[in-house]
């Protein structure tokens, strides 16, 4: 991939066709007007607008994937792409309306910005109803804004310049989706030589039955700057399908760092179809930690394109897949720079019939000499009735990479239970800790408060075994 | 008479393959130091993992007591809780969970209290360094990459933290160098003699033994209890081997 594909990508969004017959088949749900609509609603500039109905165009063509867990009881014809909360964003929260402000107080978010974060957005459905940053961070020239703002203020040509260059609307049907009806979301530039110390946080809640979430994050840190972002999702249970297609797209430049972190914790009736992509410049470094508990469905894969020479990327992951949830997550590490790293370290755990799939691919191009990378992922099954697969694909295409895989299925010992309850602990907290002590090196990389969280999430879910 | 502080009636156990330990009777008295010995495969570690609990030997016939109470039915975590310990021969791994964390859980569990941190800190320094344990242990994940002889020390260490009544040792000293040996000894003296706990020493050397008072000691072969005497069978043993109880058989 890298610039050329980029390129070759951009041109094919003018070279599509009509297809008139997929546009009818859609008035139903996903039509033009529909698209229109949004556009208006959110007065985007033309381009954009013209973005969006090509997006829709290539959506129409694009058929459904095939390849991974099933997304049948996804109907687009009865997921409503645009729900906007009666308020416009604020920047104080005793602005934000009272119910709204209450379901943001119940996640934590106000309280985790007074303590320890440097700005935060927050999103309820289609749009932003918060957002604030840091005096001290914003005079260092950092922006932190909603995508809608971004579109028109002073970042706009750098928006325009970057919007879905990574994650083009051609990459699959759901970018095309994403690309056609996205809204809300986040902007972050970093400029050269910034060090933001304390992160930033974006928290997208999905509260409308039956509708979708379309935000896109594009966040650009430039040479030699330093952020660490933090996303946090979540969406109270319905009993009809809801859909998550975000996207995410990272810019790290020369000799910066980023880290990205997520814990999701959709409800379980969400078709989780997210993208995720990385650009990593010389020297730079990009790390994930990416925590997957909700959903019904996932498939997530955040792709790390390692351009530069000497950049590396860290990626660890967690996912959790309970009853009636099959969550297809992993990686996707493209290397085309000289000496450049890549390394993974993936767990996943499964009970109550639940499925998970670890699915990564690892590619080093003839470019990437003196490449390394190094997979490493473990799996817990808790049960006889769940699953877990692991699919790793490399494609190695230097003679002097130095490559590693290591793959590991097993179970919850009974001799380590005993061991444990010799010593006074009860047989559920045995289980617990040793599902907890799995997802350590995880939990590590955590911020503090959120590696609370993700063990009182497998405490929860170990309860009642 | 003051009732012991463990009873064994006519116990037997049975894994699937069959019968391994067959009517067995036992008493030890609070502070008492028993020694269990006997050939490899004659139900020694069996005995000790049946008194713990271990699910997966099951309780054929017979019952056992503990201070005063019926624990035949009782589930490892609630025989801990009474005071029952087992040194494990080969203690588990547990990847992710520090020693230290383990240890604080455990306390907490098992006495259903709020640890007091300062004062299980400055136990813990003092523990390890009874034991000649880097301190660096306490942060490492239990057992995981531990020398057979860091495990042992680290069995232990539990024993002293966690205070058991009766401390079951089923060949701690297997497989461990002098200086390791000596070590550990140290520790199971500081318990035996300093805090009055009783021990039943499952072992088939006796390096262990001598810096240990023995009050009683019991041959185990085939699954049976085939003899009990004082100290002295223990040099008997270590002279004769097992041969005349073997033939006997």
């Amino acid at each position: 991939m890298g610039i050329q594909e980029v390129a070759e990508v951009d041109r094919s969004l003018y070279d599509f066709k009509d297809d008139e017959k997929d546009f009818y088949r859609l008035q139903e749900g996903l039509t033009p007007d529909i698209v229109k609509q949004i556009s208006e609603e959110k007065h985007d500039p033309q381009w954009m607008r013209d973005f969006r109905l090509q997006s829709l165009e290539i959506y129409n063509n694009t058929p459904v994937p095939d390849w991974g867990p099933s997304i049948d009881g996804l109907d687009m014809d009865h997921i409503s792409s645009y729900v906007r909360a009666n308020t416009n964003m604020k920047g104080s929260w005793e602005e934000v309306p009272e119910e709204i402000r209450n379901t943001f107080e119940k996640l934590g978010i106000p309280q985790a910005e007074r303590e320890s974060l440097a700005g935060v957005g927050a999103q309820y459905d289609s749009e932003l109803v918060y957002h604030n940053v840091r005096a001290e961070v914003a005079d260092q020239g950092v922006v932190y804004t909603d995508m809608e703002s971004a579109l028109t203020g002073e970042y706009a040509d750098m928006v325009e310049e970057h919007f879905m260059k990574l994650v083009p609307p051609t990459d699959h049907k759901f970018a095309a989706l994403h690309g056609a009806v996205w809204s809300g979301g986040s902007f972050v530039y970093v400029p050269k030589g910034v060090k933001v110390e304390i992160p930033l946080q974006s928290y997208f809640r999905l509260n409308a039955k039956g509708a979708g979430q379309f935000e896109h994050t594009l966040i650009i840190v430039d040479e030699g700057a330093d952020l660490h972002f933090i996303e946090g999702c979540s969406a109270p249970k319905y009993n009809v399908a809801n859909l998550h297609a975000g996207c995410v797209e990272l810019y790290v430049r020369k000799n910066a760092r980023l880290r990205y972190s997520t814990i999701e914790n959709w409800s379980k009736n969400m078709y989780n179809l997210n993208t995720k992509r990385a650009l990593v410049d010389e020297n730079a470094t990009m790390e994930w930690v990416s925590g997957s508990f909700g959903s019904h469905v996932s498939y997530l894969y955040p792709t790390t394109i390692l351009r530069g020479d000497n950049s590396h990327c860290e990626f660890t992951g967690i996912t959790f897949a309970g009853g009636g949830q099959n969550l297809d997550t992993g990686a996707k590490m493209i290397q085309l720079g000289k000496n450049t790293s890549s390394y993974i370290n993936s767990k996943s755990i499964s009970k109550d019939g639940g499925i998970s799939t670890y699915r990564s691919s690892i590619e080093i191009r003839p470019t990437a000499k003196g490449a390394k990378s190094s997979v490493d992922c473990a799996s817990l099954m808790l049960d006889d009735i769940s699953r877990s697969d692991t699919i790793p694909a490399m494609d190695i295409r230097t003679g002097d990479a130095d490559v590693g895989h290591e793959a590991k299925i097993g179970r919850i010992s009974d001799e380590a239970v005993f061991y444990l309850m010799s010593r006074g602990i009860s047989e559920s907290e045995a289980r617990a800790m040793i599902v907890s002590g799995f997802a350590d090196t995880v939990s590590k990389e955590l911020p503090l408060e959120y590696a609370a969280e993700m063990n009182n999430l497998i405490k929860l879910e170990m309860e009642g075994m | 008479m003051t009732t012991p502080l463990l009873k064994v009636e006519h116990l037997s156990t049975a894994i699937e393959e069959g019968e391994l330990l067959h009517d067995v009777s036992l008493e030890i008295g609070e502070g008492e130091t028993h020694v269990l010995m006997g050939p490899n495969g004659a139900g020694k570690s069996t005995f000790g993992n049946t008194l713990m609990g271990n699910p997966n030997y099951k309780v054929t016939g017979g019952r056992i007591w503990f201070d005063g109470e019926d624990i035949t039915e009782l589930s490892a975590d609630k025989r801990a809780a009474k005071g029952l310990f087992l040194s494990f021969q080969n203690p588990l791994e547990v990847p992710g969970l520090s020693l230290e964390a383990f240890l604080r859980n455990a306390i907490r569990q098992r006495t259903g209290k709020p640890l007091k941190i300062f004062q299980f800190k400055k136990e813990l320094e003092q523990t390890m360094e009874l034991l000649q344990m880097d301190e660096a242990y306490a942060d490492r994940d239990l057992n995981v990459g531990f020398s057979g002889g860091e495990k042992k020390k680290a069995e232990i260490l539990q024993l002293l933290m966690l205070r058991p009544k009766l401390a079951i040792l089923d060949e701690t000293d297997s497989g461990l160098d002098v200086d390791a040996v000596r070590t550990v000894s140290q520790g199971i003296e500081e318990y035996q003699k300093k805090r009055g706990g009783a021990l039943l020493v499952i072992t088939h050397s006796t390096k262990i033994l001598e810096a240990l008072d023995v009050d009683y000691t019991h041959i185990i072969v085939k699954g049976r209890l085939v003899k009990t005497g004082d100290a002295s069978l223990v040099d008997e043993i270590n002279e004769h081997g097992f041969e005349q109880y073997l033939s006997a058989e």
